[in-house]
């Protein structure tokens, strides 16, 4: 474990805090006329946007990418190691990642011998052999309100059914009166008060969810949850565990002046190119929107935090990244050296994958199935892992390719893939 | 080995065109020897007509019952449906049994509906049972949406009271001057807010004994503009009508997923948000509407052996998650909206190719009309009377994925004797 040098703090922060000092006189109190206006149309913010022409996503998953290529360890030394495996892909940073037997081992409750959902409650399986009892289980775990029997429970992946109310147990959402009180005084705050990061959340939105054919008819939810989100300071406590630091900006004329520096925006969180997705797949659960809003903020400091910010954590991106290209390099050696013979470098095309936790590469129903792991686990090692599982079984057709772009074409489309088959058969029934 | 299918169609829709020539058939026309023809309803009425009708010979099949609108137009549709409601009660079948307020228990699927200008003065008066309600209006010829509007004031339809001074002109028109009028359903179930409908496909094969297919893969039509019961948006068909043909003028409409969700994600939904039992009783409900339609306009159905169907229902649930019908129409649209749409329906012509030609032969319409499980494709036998009446559980009827429209535990409902002990 090292801790990064703020040096190597990424070029786009800089960017915002220049940028952030000239255009804080566009964050203005709406005017009554516009706030009474806004809240008529809060359900249905999706038919109103503003003119988007000028704005670009701040960065992309493959700017982020470019980022993590290039970042080096200072202190380490690995000339004098013989027996040190030469690493091939793009992330040149020696963390430690876990093996396929630790892997087998830490996932234990996915191997062939027991019951899974996403495989044991396929139609040509009697309900009786699993289904039916595993129901019965989590339904107990919910009636006993038993969080950590749930977090047990989930590794199993939850019956559609009971998913809402399981990862409302584990993620401690109760949806109080004071949460929703709180949850309406963002609402209050976006309807006060305008902030440029909304308009590049519209964007978002407007270029990821609004396109997705399982998505789209959440658009509203979305700008509901994620304009609260963006006013919400309590997020702010999340930066004590991450290595990223939130943006600051400056009160007009005071720039570089630390009594007068905000965060901006007030939760500390730039969205970025798909942020949006982390929030879509949550709709098929959640209705009601506060607690929509609870789940959504509690998966994000939790989880969805490491995606996008630079750590040595198990479950950041970067240990994400290594384990992934490890796990190949190690059992898929043909595949990888010949991606990387042509140009195809595979971190190169699972990377969004990870980035985005797979909303919107997976079908909705298979996507929750993998959530279910990560709550289960606590981890998102099984990203890395569902990512190498991937290349193992389009392995036979990326061998035959010859260019960055046949490799993406044979991985652009996964929406029909099965992630607990897939899975299983990567970590427990192909020979190492 | 008989020679190859030689098949004729008026519909230029090349979803149909590639599934023929993948079959290797060969094209003809319709003055030549032709095996399979896919025609419009036009055509149909023509083949069937008794002044330019002709005989098909036993290897001629088509697409469409003769009488086929005795489902298909919105008038007929109702007065069937009434009609087997009523034989149902006269013989005293449970199936027909009202609760305390006088609705049917199980029949009841059909939003209550007046045919104008005929029954203009019972219309009046249920209208004023409820003066703040709201009626639809439908041409009762038309599709696409066309001619439809909304009203809420007695006023707004006028012309189509029989005291008015038009009315004998109205009542010498054509047929397709009559409207039928509907209570409107003002409570339907939103999802993001928005209003959807669920278009679904369902293939017969025969009418007598009753067999029946629902196609898996069936879809949500949303609007594209938020749901508002307002009268002031009365007149906006972007906020009531789930059709595409008018959705898709809106300034909101994606031609990318073209506002469709598949079933399964409005099946996923439903049960991640309001449970396994509900969700479940909607499906159940949906399936037995469909088979309680099908069986009522069966009595009347020339149930020629040429013949097959393909069907697209259009249903609306409300917020209580009841499920009604809306219309049955005969020429489903086969335009493809978005690049999955065309996948769909080319995939839902080919599964329907499958069954009604078997092995892509040369067609014998003498043929028992049993297709092998195999060649079912997508579809899934919704209802088989014969299999029904021979009482033998039917295992086809059971479908276990949270991803298939479910019809666990639906075995009585569908061996044609109801069970009533299950549903007390």
């Amino acid at each position: 474990m090292f801790v990064f040098h703020s040096s190597l703090t990424w070029h786009i922060s800089d960017f915002w805090l220049i940028h952030i000092a000239i255009l804080c006189s566009y964050d203005l109190q709406r005017p009554i006329s516009e706030q009474k206006e806004l809240l008529n149309k809060w359900n249905e913010m999706g038919t109103d946007e503003p003119d988007l022409s000028l704005f670009r996503p701040v960065y992309a998953p493959k700017d982020f990418l470019e980022v993590l290529m290039n970042l080096r360890n200072p202190n380490y030394e690995n000339g004098d190691q013989p027996s040190s495996r030469n690493h091939l892909g793009l992330i040149q940073v020696p963390l430690k990642v876990k093996d396929i037997p630790e892997l087998k081992e830490y996932f234990g409750e996915l191997g062939l011998n027991t019951g899974q959902l996403g495989i044991d409650d396929s139609a040509q399986v009697p309900p009786e052999l699993f289904e039916n009892e595993h129901l019965r289980i989590g339904q107990k775990v919910l009636t006993e309100q038993d969080s950590a029997a749930a977090q047990q429970y989930v590794r199993q992946g939850c019956p559609t059914a009971l998913r809402a109310e399981l990862w409302a147990l584990i993620l401690n959402i109760s949806n109080q009166p004071e949460d929703i009180l709180y949850y309406e005084q963002l609402k209050s705050n976006v309807i006060q008060h305008d902030l440029l990061v909304d308009s590049l959340i519209y964007k978002d939105v407007k270029l990821t969810a609004s396109n997705d054919d399982y998505y789209f008819v959440f658009e509203d939810y979305l700008y509901q949850v994620l304009f609260c989100f963006s006013r919400d300071t309590s997020v702010l406590e999340h930066f004590t565990y991450s290595s990223a630091t939130p943006p600051k900006s400056y009160i007009r004329g005071k720039l570089g002046m630390e009594e007068y520096a905000v965060f901006y925006p007030p939760s500390g969180v730039i969205p970025f190119h798909g942020f949006s997705m982390y929030v879509a797949p949550l709709c098929f659960l959640y209705h009601e929107p506060s607690k929509l809003y609870q789940i959504f903020r509690e998966m994000y400091v939790r989880f969805f935090f490491r995606l996008h910010s630079i750590s040595s954590h198990p479950s950041g991106i970067v240990s994400l990244c290594l384990l992934f290209e490890t796990l190949l390099q190690t059992h898929l050696p043909q595949l990888f050296y010949h991606l990387r013979e042509i140009g195809a470098q595979p971190l190169r095309i699972s990377f969004k994958w990870m980035v985005r936790a797979f909303s919107g590469y997976l079908a909705t129903d298979q996507l929750l199935l993998l959530w279910d792991r990560i709550l289960g686990y606590n981890s998102l090692e099984i990203l890395a892992v569902l990512a190498a599982a991937v290349f193992a079984f389009r392995a036979v057709n990326l061998m035959e390719v010859t260019s960055l772009a046949a490799a993406e074409a044979v991985l652009a489309d996964l929406s029909t893939l099965k992630v607990m088959p897939l899975l299983q058969i990567f970590l427990f029934a192909t020979v190492t | 080995m008989a020679g190859k299918v030689k098949w004729v169609t008026d519909i230029e829709k090349s979803v149909l065109i590639n599934n023929f020539e993948k079959r290797g058939w060969i094209q003809a026309a319709e003055n030549e020897d032709w095996n399979f023809y896919w025609m419009s309803i036009q055509t149909i009425r023509n083949v069937f007509s008794v002044e330019t009708g002709y005989r098909l010979s036993d290897d001629q099949i088509v697409n469409h019952f003769p009488n086929h609108y005795e489902l298909t137009r919105k008038d007929l549709m109702v007065k069937n449906i009434k009609r087997y409601r009523k034989e149902l009660e006269k013989e005293g079948s449970p199936l027909a049994e009202k609760d305390e307020n006088g609705k049917y228990i199980y029949l009841d699927f059909v939003p209550v509906t007046f045919m104008l200008p005929a029954d203009y003065n019972l219309f009046v008066e249920e209208f004023r049972k409820n003066p703040s309600s709201t009626w639809i209006m439908k041409p009762c010829g038309k599709a696409q949406g066309k001619g439809i509007f909304l009203i809420n004031k007695l006023s707004q339809i006028k012309k189509w009271s029989r005291d008015s001074k038009t009315s004998s002109f109205v009542s010498q028109s054509s047929s397709k001057e009559a409207y039928v009028i509907s209570l409107y359903i003002n409570n339907p179930l939103l999802i993001g807010g928005k209003k959807f409908d669920l278009r679904l496909y369902v293939l017969v094969s025969t009418y007598r004994p009753l067999r029946c297919y629902m196609y898996k893969l069936g879809f949500c039509r949303f609007c594209t503009v938020k749901y508002t019961p307002s009268t002031s948006e009365l007149d906006n068909m972007f906020v009531h009508l789930t059709n595409v043909a008018i959705q898709k003028h809106g300034d909101d409409y994606n031609h990318i997923h073209g506002g469709k969700w598949t079933v399964s994600n409005l099946h996923l939904y439903l049960e991640s948000t309001r449970g396994k039992e509900v969700t479940n009783k909607l499906f159940n409900e949906i399936h037995w509407i469909i088979v309680q339609s099908l069986k009522a306009v069966s009595p009347v159905m020339n149930n020629d052996k040429h013949c097959f169907e393909c069907y697209g229902y259009d249903i609306i649930i409300d917020d209580k998650l009841k499920p009604w019908l809306i219309e049955v129409n005969a020429s489903p649209s086969l335009t493809s909206s978005t690049a999955n749409d065309r996948i769909l329906k080319y995939n839902l012509i080919n599964d329907t190719l499958n069954i009604a030609v078997p092995n892509g032969e040369i067609p014998d319409c003498k043929w028992n009309k049993s297709p092998p499980k195999e060649a079912l494709g997508s579809y899934e036998v919704l209802y088989d009377e014969e299999m029904a009446q021979s009482d033998g559980p039917d295992r086809d009827l059971r479908s276990r994925s949270g991803q298939s429209i479910g019809i666990k535990g639906n075995r009585a409902r569908d061996s044609g004797k109801p069970v009533l002990t299950t549903w007390k």
